[in-house]
Formats: structure tokens, C-alpha cells, sequence
């Protein structure tokens, strides 16, 4: 064991740079498909609150397409968009739409009605209401969204290599296939790491939001 | 001043919510809306600044029909209150106050002058407050917050939609008070609903009672209290408002007429006799007809034994009417208070062993209710 421990430092040392680089691409993908997610979740979750209708519809699309098993859901965008990181970022972006989805739809259905209502009674605007009062006190909810969608990416990341795809999987299934553990474990423990380094950060932002903007007595 | 012209109010549902609704609000009043729960009473309120369409009828501001206004500058016109306070959290104490007159594009310098001058009038330190956040604040500082929010951009109307009932009863009472003193000083058209009868009769200028969505009477609060119009009115302000309103009973609960009296044509010595065996000091003398005629005195007949009571009568002591209140005697200094109908004739005399009594019960129950 101790002797498994020093050969992976070692390998870890020896090939840190690549390490360090394959560590940043994983977080660039992880990052560019939640920034997607905010940019189509957050208005979808939007819309879905505010028109009661599309509620359903919107819920339940995003929910489908977090329930295709991730190779399945790679193998379906590569026929699509080719191979690259490009492929791998749509399909985070897939998988995290659900929870930004329903954070967003859930925290502004949770605002309180009266104070929606004092927003509205004292001349805000349908937009003036929305953008004002209802998102600001929905931001803690998103974060709890965003924290949860961030941990599925990091890991879901790791598969990127089946599709040509690059990042931390690229030591873990070259690991795989080369039946080599040392490489596996190098790619693993970073990407661990990452999983719960996301959480932790993003744990402390959500709580400190629910401080800031959900303080009512 | 806002009227409605048989307005009703038709649910989606079918609920029939108001029924020819007539009223009139006017210029500089406190208007209170009261009656039971379900009575129509929100939405009423919510008619003026839009938050509900009626169904027919008219409603006019000054002669304007509502719906002709844009119902958000409207609300802008008009401060609106509500029971659940509803202060954004996210937003400091003076974000809060500043909320209506930034949404008017009001400039920098005349909101904070705004919101330090309203703070003020509520007795919160803009120094201390200003920067805090609603939850750091006590319900009834949250309340304030809640009402000068509504003041801050100058309006005319103020809607207030049962503001102080989720507060304590001491911060409730302190509210009503600046409530009354705010309206003295800026002389707001309010319209305010509650449905406790003791804030009503407290704060208002016009009180508005509503039942199943019909005015069952309206007025200001002496109207109702000392002429509500049927059991309804009367069962709603409590038999204790209405008795404490009415004061003391008149003088006919109070007669004693058991009291003596005698005729001016008897003998002195007869209505000695009478007295000393009564034990009484003072006596009613009627003439022949039993008209009152004045009061003899113990002492001035033992004093004067030859002569007749004609001349001893002392006339400067007046008769009550038996509908007269009993407070003109407990105001006068007399010792002895006749009473006689309407053609003077004699009835007896007042009852002052039973008017203390009620004196003092009413002296308990006033201080019973400010314990
Ligand atoms: N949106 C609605 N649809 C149907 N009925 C309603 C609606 N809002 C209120 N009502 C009914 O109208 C009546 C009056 O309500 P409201 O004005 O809120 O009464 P309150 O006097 O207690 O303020 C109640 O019976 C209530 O159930
Ligand atoms: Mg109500």
C-alpha cells in the first residue's frame, strides 16, 4: 500500500504539468457548459414560474433529459456535433439544466406572496417585480442548483474521452484501458478533489446568498 | 375624494363579492372598513388601486373613472399597507423606503432627504437604521418601515389592509396612536381596514361596517355607537362599546319613588313628623296637584316650628325631567335631585346610593381595560 502511495506521487510529479493542464481543461469544460446552463436554465425556470402553463412542460423536458444515462446521452450528441470538447460541454449542459431549472422555478414560486404582493401594490412592473424582488430572493435557491449541477459536471466530465473529449477522463480511461491503476488513480483523485472543492466553495456561496437575500425574520 | 357608484364584484367563480356598493371617501379622512371576515372588506381596497377590476358599476378619483388611469402609476399614487408587512429582505431600510420614489426617477438627494425626514417621523434613527435589514428590525419597527414605505412618494391615498393586526397589543396601540397623529399632520386620505372594533372607533373618521358584501351602515364612530341601525350593527360593536358609549342611564333608572313628599297645604309639624320618622333631611313639597314646588329643609322647618311650610319651600332647588342625564346632577353640587315628568308633577327623587354604584362600576371596568 504505502509502497502504491509513493509510485502514484511519484507519477504524479513526474507528469504534474500534464496533470495541471488536463485538470484545467476539465474545469473549462465544467465551467463553459454552466455558463450555458445559467444563460437557457435560468430564463426557462423564469418563464416557467411566471406562466403557470409551460410549468409542466418545461419541468418535465429538463427532467427527461437528466434521466438518458450519460454514455447513451454522449453517444446521441456525437452523432450530432462530432467529437471534441465542444460535444462533451452540450452535454453537461444537458445535465445541468435540471437543477438550474427547477432551483430557479422553485425560488421564485417560494418568495412570499406578500411581499410579491407590496411589490406590485406599490407600482412595480410585471419586469420591475421580477428583476427587483422575485430573482434576487431566488438566488439561493439557484446557488443550491448550481452547486448540485456543478458536482454532477465534474463528474460527468470524465467519460468526455469516449468521445474525444479531453480533461482529467483522459488519465482515468487511459488508466482504464492500459489496466494501468497508477494513471487511473492520478486522474481520479484530482477529479475528486475538484468534486468536492466545487461543493465545498459553492456551499459557503449559497449560504452566504441565503443570508444576504432570504433574511426574513 | 373617491366614490363608488353601485359597484359590484363578481368572482371568476361566481362569488357574488360586493352588492351596490356606495360610498364615499373623503378628502383628508381616515376611512375604516370593517366587518366580519369574508365580508368584502380587501376587496374593496383592492378596487382603488387596481389590484381587482369591478364588475359594474362606477369608481371615480376625483371625478376620474379608475379605469382610465394606468393602474401603475396609480399604485405610485397611492401608498398601500398590508398585514403581512412585506418589506424585501434583500433590501436595506432605506432600499425599502426608497423604493416608490426611485421607480418615480426621483433624484438622489431628495429621496435620502425623504427617507431621513420619514424615518424621523417615526422615531427611528436614520443613522442607526437606515442600513439594516428588515429581519433586524421588531414587527412593530418593521410595520413603521411598512407605512413610511408607503408615504414616501407624497401620496394622497393611503390603503391600509389590516396593518397592525399581526402586532403585538402594545406596538398595535403605539401604531394607532402615530397612526392618528401622522394623519393630523399630513392629512392623507386613508382608507384602513380592520376588524377590530376598538382600532375603528379609535382612529376613524368615517367607519364602514360591510357584511356579505353589503354596507350595513357607515359613519363616524359616535353615529354608529350611539345609533346603530339594527341588532347586527349593535351585536357587532359589543354590548360593552355601546353601553360605555350611551354613559350613564337616565335619571328615571335612578328613581326612588319610595322618597316622601308633602303638600304645601299640610301642617309644618306634619312633615316634621314625616322626616324625622323617614330619616330624611330634605323633602319634596308638591302643591295640590302634585306639581313640584321646591324642598324643604329639617333644619330650617326645626328652626322655624311657627311657622307654615309655604314660606320655608326653598324654590333655587331645581326638578330633574325624568329624561334628563343623569350627568347634569353628578356635575351640579346639589344634595338632592327631584325628578318630575314632563308637567312637573312629582315622581320621586334620585337615587344616589344607586348612582354610586354604577359610578364606580363603570370607574372598574374603564381601568380594568387600560391594565
Ligand atoms: N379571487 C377570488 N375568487 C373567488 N372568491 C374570492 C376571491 N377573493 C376573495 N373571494 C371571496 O370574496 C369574499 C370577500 O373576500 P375579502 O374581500 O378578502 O374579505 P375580507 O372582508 O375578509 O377582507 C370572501 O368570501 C372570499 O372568499
Ligand atoms: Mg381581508
Amino acid at each position: 500500500m504505502m509502497e502504491f502511495i509513493t509510485e502514484l506521487l511519484q507519477y504524479m510529479s513526474d507528469n504534474s504539468a500534464e496533470l495541471i493542464a488536463l485538470t484545467v481543461e476539465h474545469i473549462v469544460m465544467v465551467l463553459q457548459a454552466m455558463g450555458l446552463a445559467l444563460l437557457v436554465g435560468v430564463p426557462l425556470g423564469i418563464l416557467a414560474a411566471k406562466v403557470e402553463r409551460l410549468a409542466p412542460v418545461i419541468l418535465s423536458l429538463v427532467n427527461i433529459l437528466q434521466l438518458i444515462p450519460s454514455l447513451a446521452m454522449l453517444a446521441i450528441l456525437l452523432i450530432y456535433f462530432g467529437l471534441g470538447n465542444e460535444t462533451v460541454v452540450i452535454g453537461l449542459f444537458f445535465y445541468s439544466l435540471l437543477p438550474i431549472v427547477r432551483n430557479t422555478y422553485v425560488g421564485i414560486k417560494e418568495v412570499d406572496p406578500g411581499v410579491s404582493e407590496a411589490g406590485i401594490g406599490i407600482g412595480m412592473t410585471p419586469f420591475q417585480l421580477l428583476a427587483k424582488v422575485q430573482f434576487p430572493l431566488s438566488i439561493p435557491f439557484l446557488m443550491a442548483g448550481l452547486r448540485v449541477a456543478f458536482v454532477i459536471a465534474v463528474a460527468v466530465a470524465t467519460i468526455a474521452p469516449y468521445i474525444g473529449g479531453g480533461g482529467l477522463g483522459k488519465e482515468i480511461v487511459g488508466g482504464i484501458n492500459g489496466q494501468n491503476d497508477i494513471r487511473l488513480i492520478a486522474g481520479a483523485v484530482p477529479a475528486a478533489l475538484l468534486a468536492l472543492m466545487a461543493d465545498f466553495i459553492l456551499g459557503i456561496v449559497e449560504k452566504t446568498t441565503k443570508r444576504r437575500f432570504r433574511s426574513v425574520s | 375624494m373617491i366614490q363608488l357608484k353601485n359597484v359590484n364584484k363578481v368572482y371568476e367563480d361566481g362569488f357574488h363579492a360586493l352588492k351596490n356598493i356606495n360610498l364615499t371617501f373623503e378628502e383628508g379622512k381616515l376611512n375604516v372598513l370593517i366587518g366580519p371576515s369574508g365580508c368584502g372588506k380587501t376587496t374593496t381596497m383592492k378596487l382603488l388601486n387596481r389590484l381587482i377590476d369591478y364588475t359594474d358599476g362606477e369608481l371615480t378619483i376625483d371625478g376620474k373613472l379608475i379605469s382610465d388611469i394606468n393602474p401603475i402609476e396609480l399604485r405610485r399614487q397611492m401608498g398601500y399597507v398590508i398585514q403581512s408587512i412585506g418589506l424585501f429582505p434583500h433590501m436595506t431600510i432605506y432600499d425599502n423606503v426608497a423604493t416608490v420614489p426611485k421607480l418615480l426617477k426621483w433624484d438622489k438627494q431628495k429621496i435620502s432627504q425623504k427617507v431621513e425626514e420619514l424615518l424621523k417621523m417615526v422615531d427611528l434613527d436614520p443613522d442607526t437604521y437606515r442600513e439594516r435589514y428588515p429581519h433586524e428590525l421588531s414587527g412593530g419597527q418593521q410595520q413603521r418601515i411598512g407605512v413610511i414605505r408607503a408615504l414616501a412618494a407624497e401620496p394622497k391615498i393611503i390603503l391600509m389592509d389590516e396593518p397592525f393586526s399581526a402586532l403585538d397589543p402594545i406596538s398595535r396601540e403605539q401604531l394607532q396612536d402615530e397612526l392618528v397623529r401622522l394623519q393630523k399632520e399630513i392629512n392623507k386620505t386613508i382608507i384602513f381596514v380592520t376588524h377590530d372594533m376598538d382600532e375603528a372607533i379609535k382612529i376613524a373618521d368615517q367607519i364602514i361596517l360591510m357584511r356579505d358584501g353589503e354596507v350595513v351602515q357607515k359613519g363616524s364612530p359616535h353615529e354608529l355607537l350611539t345609533n346603530p341601525i339594527n341588532q347586527f350593527v349593535e351585536d357587532f360593536i359589543g354590548e360593552d362599546r355601546l353601553r360605555q358609549a350611551r354613559g350613564l342611564p337616565p335619571m328615571t333608572a335612578f328613581v326612588d319613588e319610595d322618597y316622601p313628599s308633602v303638600k304645601v297645604t299640610e301642617s309644618l309639624d306634619a312633615a316634621i313628623n314625616v322626616m324625622v320618622e323617614k330619616k330624611k333631611d330634605q323633602m319634596p313639597i308638591v302643591d295640590a296637584d302634585d306639581k313640584y314646588l321646591g324642598i324643604l329643609s329639617l333644619y330650617d322647618a326645626v328652626k322655624n316650628r311657627d311657622s307654615e311650610i309655604k314660606n320655608l319651600v326653598d324654590e333655587t332647588v331645581i326638578a330633574y325631567r325624568e329624561s334628563a342625564e343623569v350627568e347634569k346632577f353628578v356635575a351640579s353640587k346639589e344634595t338632592i335631585a327631584p325628578i318630575v315628568r314632563e308637567d312637573m308633577s312629582f315622581i320621586g327623587v334620585l337615587d344616589q346610593d344607586q348612582l354610586l354604584e354604577v359610578l364606580h362600576e363603570q370607574v372598574d371596568q374603564k381601568s380594568g381595560v387600560m391594565s
